[in-house]
């Protein structure tokens, strides 16, 4: 068979122009699939609780990855400005990834415990209250909704986060009870963005404010005396 | 075989008029609707467009949840992805298609019914974007319903274009063909893969694949959308409609077939430049960079392919109208691949990813690149269809010029936001502490977002411009009939 003759053979074309494709594929991205360094576990990082797996729908309902990324580069301002940086262990329960590509605001991956929750209602319900030239999207109607959770314990199960419903049911009921208690830290700013009968339960807002504050991940917790000396 | 080309191109013209009547009113409403379809989606995802890069200005526009940034801009880009490029795809694809094949379309009908099914599923695909359901896998966000329709719609795509040419009576396959094969294959094998999800409802699943591997097979997937959407249709309607449109037959059939399987091939090892300094194993992230710098040679070996062939004819940039939009579009193509793989360099994509400078990149493709292209080869298709000349050779000048302009305006100047916004995000201080404030680097973003806005501003209007020029030119068809 003469090579030119691929040009004259439709079907034997497209067969050949898959195997030429299927090199590249094979070699960067499906052998990696299996290997022990795209998917490394580490005991610190814990699955997300109920109410942080609905915060973390709601950023993605929101689109929030369109503009803030979740990966702190190993880059000497990067880390200066962020905190320590992103380690693969650390996605090993996100489905789907987060890390984002435009930093029209700034990288979130270790936003978590940087402010108290109730800068995180104030700020989401209205940023240019606190910061004159933000350019952020307010999100005024997050407080103002409340919380779906009909999915959440199928959610639970297919992201294969290892507790089952009867857990789920007690975490959000766990939840509830902390953020609609007087004694909530953060009560005072959480009232101000909740309508009064949604005060007693779950709002998409406290769901996102949930699972922004567990964006501290594994560096931060590594630094700690308990978990220096369980690694001694 | 630069003779065999000559002899296809003028096989091909000989051939048209008895096309026209043996097959010719049905898959000539097939290329129009798909070509008006194609213009009225990027009418619209052009208005989104200006809408967001407003609110980049005046957050006080985001009015409603559907309207806020975050859900908006994946409207904006499946909207132009989608419903824009791939109708574009479609109509033009169906043209070369019975034109190099000398066949007339091997199910017509189910190209009617593609059409149909189209347009449906990009409204539904807007809605439920709006709606916030997304997987926020960029331009792989449509939740699965959805993505079960596109590749039917695919499948409909491939069957119409694989029937044809077996079905073919020219023996050659011309290399457009060869593009339009490689578009088929690719889009169909990273579709299908990268969005691979586990449903826990209608509008909601979560992907297959967790963190590192998620992001690999996502901008393995991102990246082979841009070369089978972006590059492989639009060089197949290049190196058609170019050598159609000047008469000149394309330079070199042998660079031809060298930058064909090398682009090819090389494409497929460079998603993972999206992803460099991230989590993603390193090697990987170097494989990436080494066939994107590679990438430049058959990226380069079209351009000059497409210069050479205007060689002793350059004089047709200005006594043919078409001319300039394909030469033109070529050029930045030839930008835009150097661009692209210098970006991918460790050190330069430590200052410029994430910053302004990426949209700015993007956005020369698109804006230059792929609409110049498609927007000339709709004119070529359109009065060819009429059996008409072009409704305005002064309006396609006045589209032209403003899209030109508009674009470089839009796209020089997120380059230079985009290096600005890089530098303060790494100046400090001789203590080593950092010099400004994330905030500070967003104040200093607001001259450059509103000369961007005005760039698009510039670009949408001369695509009104085309949009009208090509309805009426479609229209003469019409009344004629």
């Amino acid at each position: 068979m003469k090579i030119d003759s691929l040009y004259e053979k439709p079907v034997l074309f497209a067969l050949a122009a898959v195997v030429v494709i299927s090199v590249g594929t094979l070699v960067t991205t499906f052998i990696p699939l299996f290997l022990p360094s795209t998917q490394p576990v580490s005991p610190r990082i814990k699955p997300y609780t109920a109410v942080e797996t609905e915060g973390r729908d709601i950023y993605i309902r929101e689109g929030c990855n369109n503009c803030h990324t979740q990966t702190v580069r190993p880059l000497r301002a990067e880390v200066a400005r962020y905190g320590d940086y992103s380690r693969a262990e650390e996605s090993a329960w996100d489905r789907p990834f987060l890390w984002g590509s435009r930093r029209t605001g700034p990288d979130l991956a270790r936003a978590g415990g940087k402010y108290p929750d109730a800068w995180h209602y104030r700020h989401t319900a209205n940023p240019q209250a606190m910061f004159d030239k933000s350019n952020m999207p307010a999100y005024p109607w997050l407080g103002k909704a409340k919380l779906d959770t009909s999915l959440t314990a199928r959610k639970v199960k297919t992201l294969g986060f290892g507790y089952d419903e009867a857990e789920v049911v007690r975490q959000l009921a766990d939840f509830r009870q902390t953020v609609a208690a007087p004694t909530y830290p953060s009560a005072q700013v959480r009232s101000q963005v909740t309508p009064a009968d949604l005060r007693g339960v779950i709002s998409e807002l406290d769901a996102l404010v949930a699972f922004l504050q567990k964006l501290v991940r594994v560096r931060k917790a590594a630094n700690t005396p308990a978990a220096r000396t369980a690694t001694a | 075989m630069a003779n065999g080309c000559e002899k296809l191109y003028y096989a091909d013209i000989i051939v048209q008029q008895e096309m026209r009547m043996a097959n010719g009113a049905r898959s000539d409403s097939i290329v129009r609707g798909f070509a008006l379809s194609s213009v009225f989606w990027l009418l619209v995802g052009l208005v989104l467009g200006l809408w967001l890069a407003a609110e980049m200005i005046y957050p006080a526009l985001n009015l409603a949840p559907w309207l806020a940034f975050g859900r908006l801009r994946v409207v904006h880009t499946n909207g132009l992805v989608y419903g824009f490029t791939l109708a574009g795809i479609f109509a033009c694809s169906y043209y070369i298609l019975e034109k190099l094949t000398r066949t007339p379309l091997a199910f017509p009908g189910l190209a009617k019914a593609q059409l149909w099914l189209f347009n449906i599923a990009i409204v539904l695909a807007a809605l439920s974007l709006f709606a916030g359901m997304n997987t926020t896998k960029e331009y792989a966000e449509l939740e699965w319903p959805l993505d079960i329709v596109v590749v039917i719609l695919w499948v409909m795509f491939a069957v119409n274009v694989m029937g044809t040419l077996v079905k073919r009576r020219e023996k050659q396959m011309y290399v457009s063909l060869w593009f339009l094969i490689a578009c088929v294959v690719t889009v169909a094998v990273v579709y299908i893969l990268n969005n691979l999800a586990i449903p826990v409802s209608l509008t909601k699943s979560y992907s297959v694949y967790a963190g590192v591997n998620d992001a690999n097979v996502q901008w393995w997937f991102g990246h082979n959308a841009v070369a089978s959407v972006f590059t492989f249709p639009i060089l197949a309607m290049f190196y058609y409609f170019l050598p159609k449109s000047t008469g000149l037959p394309i330079y070199s059939h042998r660079l031809s077939i060298i930058a064909f399987w090398s682009l090819v091939f090389g494409y497929l090892w460079t998603g993972a430049h999206h992803l460099m300094l991230t989590p993603v194993p390193e090697w990987i992230q170097t494989v990436a960079l080494a066939f994107s710098l590679f990438l430049i040679a058959p990226s380069w070996a079209s351009v000059i392919n497409g210069f050479y062939t205007m060689n002793g004819n350059w004089d047709q940039m200005k006594s043919n109208y078409l001319v300039k939009f394909f030469i033109l579009g070529i050029t930045f193509y030839g930008l835009q691949t150097i661009q692209g793989p210098t970006q991918a360099i460790r050190v330069l994509s430590a200052h410029l990813h994430y910053t302004e400078y990426i949209p700015g990149h993007v956005h020369m493709g698109t804006m230059g690149w792929v609409t110049m292209v498609i927007t000339a080869s709709m004119y070529f298709m359109m009065a060819k269809i009429s059996g008409r000349e072009i409704h305005s050779v002064k309006l396609a000048n006045v589209h032209f010029w403003l899209i030109l302009v508009g674009q470089l305006l839009f796209t020089v100047t997120l380059w230079i936001a985009g290096i600005v916004q890089g530098a303060m995000w790494k100046a400090t201080n001789p203590d080593g502490s950092l010099m400004y404030t994330f905030l500070d680097s967003v104040a200093a973003m607001y001259p450059y977002w509103t000369v961007r806005l005005l760039g698009g501003l510039l670009y949408f209007a001369g695509i009104a411009v085309f949009a009208y020029n090509l309805y009426m030119t479609s229209r003469l068809k019409a009344r004629a009939v």
